[in-house]
C-alpha cells in the first residue's frame, strides 16, 4: 500500500508523561514522526499536539485507533480541510545582502527578526511545502544555520 | 477520616472489595505494608518472587472475572513483576499493581533500588500513574480499579513514592470516576449490526469465530445461544477454549497452527466469519492472504483498535459482546433457518472424519495426549486447568474436554513460560473448592519453581502435571522439523528430582512411568490436599500435530500420522 502524509492533532490532558505516552506508542509500534509540536491549549487543562506522520491507510487508521486508547487521549483530529502552517528560523552571515534576505522572507510570510554584529536572523511562516521552497532559495545566501518549527494546523 | 497514605491504600482495596493480594515487600512499600500487617479487610499472599505474585493475582482475575490486585517494592520488585504485567496486557486480564517508589525527593537521582517504573510499564500496561501528591491517591486508587475492568480489561499500574505513603491526609473514597477522555463504546451501532444479521441470514457457510473476549465478558450463553438457533458451526481461539463446550457438536474445535483439521477447513471456506472478541493473531491466522480468502467478516470488538489492524472487516461493530449479542439475536429469532446451512454443516462433519484430532497410544510409554485425556476424564468439568507454555499447552488446548469458559487459564499472547503454576495458586485461593491442576512441561515448570513454598505454606493445594520429556519440547520440534534436528540447547536431561524438590519444599511429589500410576498419583494427590509434582515421564518426542508452519496458509497443515511416532524412543 502506498504511504501517504497526515496530519493529525491530538488533545490530551496536560500532564506529566503524557508526551512519553504518544512518543512511545509511535516507537513501540514502528509508526514514523516526520514533525511534532506540543503546546498547552489556553485556559484548559489540555494540551494540542500536532503530528505529521507517513503510512499506508491501514496503519493510519490504527495510528488514530491507538492514539484514541491511551486514557488521556481526549480528541483525535485527522486533517483534512485544514490550514497548516510551518516555522523555520535561518542565521545568515551579516556580510550577505540584508535587503535580498528581507525580500525573500517577505515572500514567505516572514522577515528579518534578529540582527547582531556578525549575524541576521529570519523567520518565515508557511506551509510546510513553501517552506521547503524557500530553505532552498536561502542557499544562495549561505545559511549558517536552519531551525525549523514542525507542523502546526487548524481545521478550518 | 485523616490517615496516611498506606492506610488510604488499604482502605481502597477494601473498598474495591478486594479480598486477596499478592505481593513481596521491601524498602520502598514498607509503609503499605506496615498497615496490611494492621488490617483484616483482605489476606496477602507472600509469594516467593514478585513474577509470581503478578502471575497470581492474574490467575484469580482469570479464574473469577474481578480485578486481581498485586504489590511490590520499588527496583527489582518492579522489574521482576514486568513479565507478570506484560502476560496480562497481552490477554487483556483486569488487573491492579501497586508498587513502591523512592521518596519524590530521590526520583531522578539514581536512588538506592529506584527504577522508571511507569516509564518501563507503559508499552505493557493499559494506564499507569505515578502519585506525585498525597491528594490525588484516592482518585488513582479509583481510576485504576475502573480503568482495569472497564471496556477492553487491562492491567494497571500504580507507582506510589515512599513519602506518600508515610504522609497524613483527608482520606475521601470517590463514589465514582469522571475521566472524559475514558468513554469506551459499549452499544453496538445499530445499523452495522442490522447489516451484520442480513449477512448472516444470506450466508451459505457462516462460521463463528470466537476469542478470549466471549470468556472477558462473561457472554459465552448468549454465543452458544446464537450458534444453537441456527446451528452455526464454530471454532474457538486458544483463549476461547470452554466457551462452546467440549461435548457441543457445532464446535469444530481450536484453529490456527495447532487448531485441528475441520476447524482449519471451516475458516478456509468459510463465506462468513463472525468474529466475537477475538484479534486475529498471527498464530490463528497464518498467511494473511490465504485466511478466510472466501469470506465476508463480521468484527465485533470492544477495542477498535482490533477491528481492521490485519483483515479488511466488511461489518466493523464496536461495542460490548453482550450487548451486541444480545440485538443479534433479537434479530435473527425466527428468521434463521438451521437447515439453510445443513450442507455446510455436513462438509465440516466429513472434514472431521478424514482428519480427526488424533495421535497414536502407546503400551510402553505415556504418550502427553493420553496423559490430558485421561485429567480430562478424571476430573472434566469440574476442575480448574491452568497451564505453562510449549507442547504441554498446546495438547491441554487440543484434548482437555473444556466445558465452560474460565475453566481454562492460559498465558496467550505473550507465551509466558512460568504462568501457570502461580496462576493456579491464584486459581486455587478463589476456588477453594475446585481441584486446580497446572499441567506443565520439564522446562516451564522451574520458571517459577519457588511456589512450591508459598502453595506449601498457605496451603494451597495446586497439583502440577509434569508432562516430563526431557525437552524444551516445543522449540525441540520446531528444530526437528525446520533445523535439521540440530538441538541446539533443548536437551533438558539433566534435571532435578521433581519428587525430592516438591517434598523438600514441604509439598509431595510422584514419579510416573505407568498408566496405572498416573491414574494413582492423581487420586492420590487430591486426597492428600497438598502442592504436588506429579512428575510425568512422556514420550520424548512426540510432536503437537496438527502444525501449520509459521507464516503458511491455515490449510496447509501438517497432519498426524496413523501409526506411531514415538520416534528415537529409549
Amino acid at each position: 500500500m502506498e504511504n501517504v502524509r497526515r496530519v493529525i492533532s491530538v488533545l490530551v490532558e496536560n500532564e506529566s508523561s503524557v508526551l512519553s505516552r504518544i512518543s512511545g506508542l509511535f516507537a513501540g509500534r514502528g509508526y514514523n514522526i516526520e514533525t511534532l509540536t506540543v503546546a498547552p491549549v489556553p485556559n484548559s487543562n489540555l494540551s494540542h499536539i500536532t503530528i505529521v506522520t507517513k503510512g499506508s491507510a491501514r496503519v493510519l487508521e490504527q495510528i488514530t485507533k491507538q492514539l484514541h486508547k491511551l486514557v488521556p487521549v481526549y480528541k483525535v483530529i485527522e486533517h483534512d480541510e485544514m490550514v497548516e502552517k510551518e516555522m523555520v528560523l535561518v542565521k545568515f552571515p551579516i556580510e550577505e545582502s540584508l535587503a535580498d534576505i528581507e525580500a525573500l522572507c517577505a515572500a514567505y510570510n516572514g522577515g528579518i527578526v534578529n540582527v547582531g554584529v556578525n549575524i541576521c536572523i529570519g523567520m518565515v511562516a508557511d506551509e510546510p511545502c513553501r517552506v521547503r521552497h524557500f530553505l532552498e532559495a536561502t542557499q544562495r545566501y549561505n545559511p549558517i544555520e536552519i531551525v525549523r518549527g514542525g507542523v502546526v494546523a487548524i481545521e478550518r | 477520616m485523616k490517615m496516611n497514605g498506606a492506610q488510604m491504600v488499604c482502605e481502597a482495596l477494601i473498598a474495591e472489595g478486594v479480598k486477596t493480594v499478592f505481593g513481596y515487600p521491601g524498602g520502598a512499600i514498607m509503609n503499605v505494608y506496615d498497615e496490611i500487617y494492621k488490617q483484616d479487610g483482605f489476606e496477602h499472599i507472600l509469594n516467593r518472587h514478585e513474577q509470581a505474585s503478578v502471575h497470581a493475582a492474574d490467575g484469580y482475575a482469570r479464574a473469577t472475572g474481578d480485578v486481581g490486585v498485586a504489590m511490590v517494592t520499588s527496583g527489582p520488585g518492579f522489574t521482576n513483576a514486568v513479565t507478570g504485567l506484560a502476560t496480562a496486557y497481552m490477554d487483556s486480564i483486569p488487573m491492579v499493581v501497586i508498587s513502591g517508589q523512592v521518596p519524590l525527593s530521590l526520583i531522578g537521582t539514581d536512588g538506592f533500588q529506584e527504577i522508571d517504573a511507569v516509564g518501563i510499564s507503559r508499552p505493557c500496561t493499559k494506564h499507569n500513574y505515578l502519585v506525585r501528591e498525597l491528594s490525588e491517591l484516592p482518585r488513582i486508587m479509583k481510576e485504576a480499579f475502573h480503568i482495569a475492568r472497564t471496556g477492553r480489561p487491562g492491567p494497571v499500574l500504580v507507582d506510589i513514592p515512599k513519602d506518600i505513603t508515610a504522609e497524613f491526609g483527608e482520606f475521601v473514597y470517590p463514589e465514582s470516576v469522571d475521566i472524559p477522555s475514558f468513554k469506551p463504546t459499549v452499544k453496538g451501532n445499530k445499523r452495522q449490526i442490522e447489516k451484520a444479521i442480513e449477512a448472516i441470514l444470506k450466508a451459505k457457510k457462516p462460521l463463528l469465530y470466537i476469542g478470549g473476549g466471549v470468556t472477558l465478558s462473561d457472554s459465552s450463553d448468549l454465543v452458544r445461544k446464537i450458534a444453537e438457533m441456527g446451528q452455526i458451526p464454530a471454532v474457538e481461539t486458544l483463549m476461547a477454549r470452554g466457551v462452546m463446550g467440549a461435548k457441543n457438536p457445532l464446535l469444530q474445535g481450536m484453529l490456527g497452527m495447532h487448531g485441528n483439521y475441520s476447524s482449519n477447513m471451516a475458516m478456509s471456506e468459510t463465506d462468513l466469519v463472525i468474529s466475537l472478541g477475538a484479534r486475529f493473531d498471527d498464530r490463528v491466522t497464518g498467511k494473511l492472504s490465504e485466511f478466510a480468502k472466501y469470506a465476508d467478516i463480521i468484527h465485533v470488538d470492544i477495542d477498535p483498535a482490533n477491528i481492521g489492524k490485519l483483515v479488511d472487516v466488511d461489518y466493523p461493530i464496536v461495542g460490548d459482546l453482550a450487548n451486541v449479542l444480545e440485538k443479534f439475536i433479537e434479530g435473527l429469532e425466527g428468521k434463521i433457518k438451521p437447515e439453510r446451512y445443513t450442507d455446510w454443516r455436513e462438509v465440516l462433519e466429513r472434514y472431521d472424519n478424514l482428519h480427526p484430532q488424533s495421535y497414536v497410544d502407546s503400551d510402553k510409554v505415556i504418550k502427553p495426549q493420553w496423559a490430558i485425556e485421561r485429567i480430562g476424564e478424571l476430573l472434566g468439568e469440574q476442575a480448574i486447568i491452568t497451564s505453562d507454555v510449549g507442547q504441554h499447552q498446546m495438547w491441554a488446548a487440543q484434548h482437555y474436554p473444556f466445558d465452560r469458559p474460565r475453566q481454562w487459564i492460559n498465558s496467550g499472547g505473550l507465551g509466558t513460560m512460568g504462568f501457570g503454576f502461580p496462576a493456579a495458586l491464584g486459581a486455587k485461593k478463589a476456588f477453594p473448592e475446585k481441584t486446580v491442576v497446572n499441567i506443565t512441561g520439564d522446562g516451564s515448570i522451574l520458571m517459577n519453581v519457588q511456589e512450591l513454598v508459598t502453595a506449601a505454606e498457605y496451603k494451597i493445594p495446586v497439583i502440577n502435571i509434569i508432562l516430563n520429556n526431557h525437552f524444551l519440547g516445543m522449540v525441540r520440534q520446531w528444530q526437528t522439523f525446520f533445523y535439521e534436528e540440530r538441538y541446539s540447547e533443548t536437551d533438558l536431561s539433566f534435571q532435578p528430582n521433581f519428587k525430592a524438590l516438591a517434598e523438600a519444599c514441604h509439598g509431595i511429589g510422584y514419579d510416573v512411568t505407568t498408566k496405572a500410576e498416573f491414574d494413582a498419583a492423581i487420586k492420590d494427590a487430591i486426597e492428600k490436599d497438598k502442592v504436588a509434582f506429579i512428575n510425568v515421564q512422556v514420550a520424548r518426542f512426540e510432536n503437537v500435530l496438527p502444525m501449520v508452519p509459521a507464516a503458511g496458509a491455515l490449510y496447509n497443515m501438517m497432519l498426524p500420522k496413523k501409526e506411531d511416532n514415538t520416534k528415537g524412543e529409549k
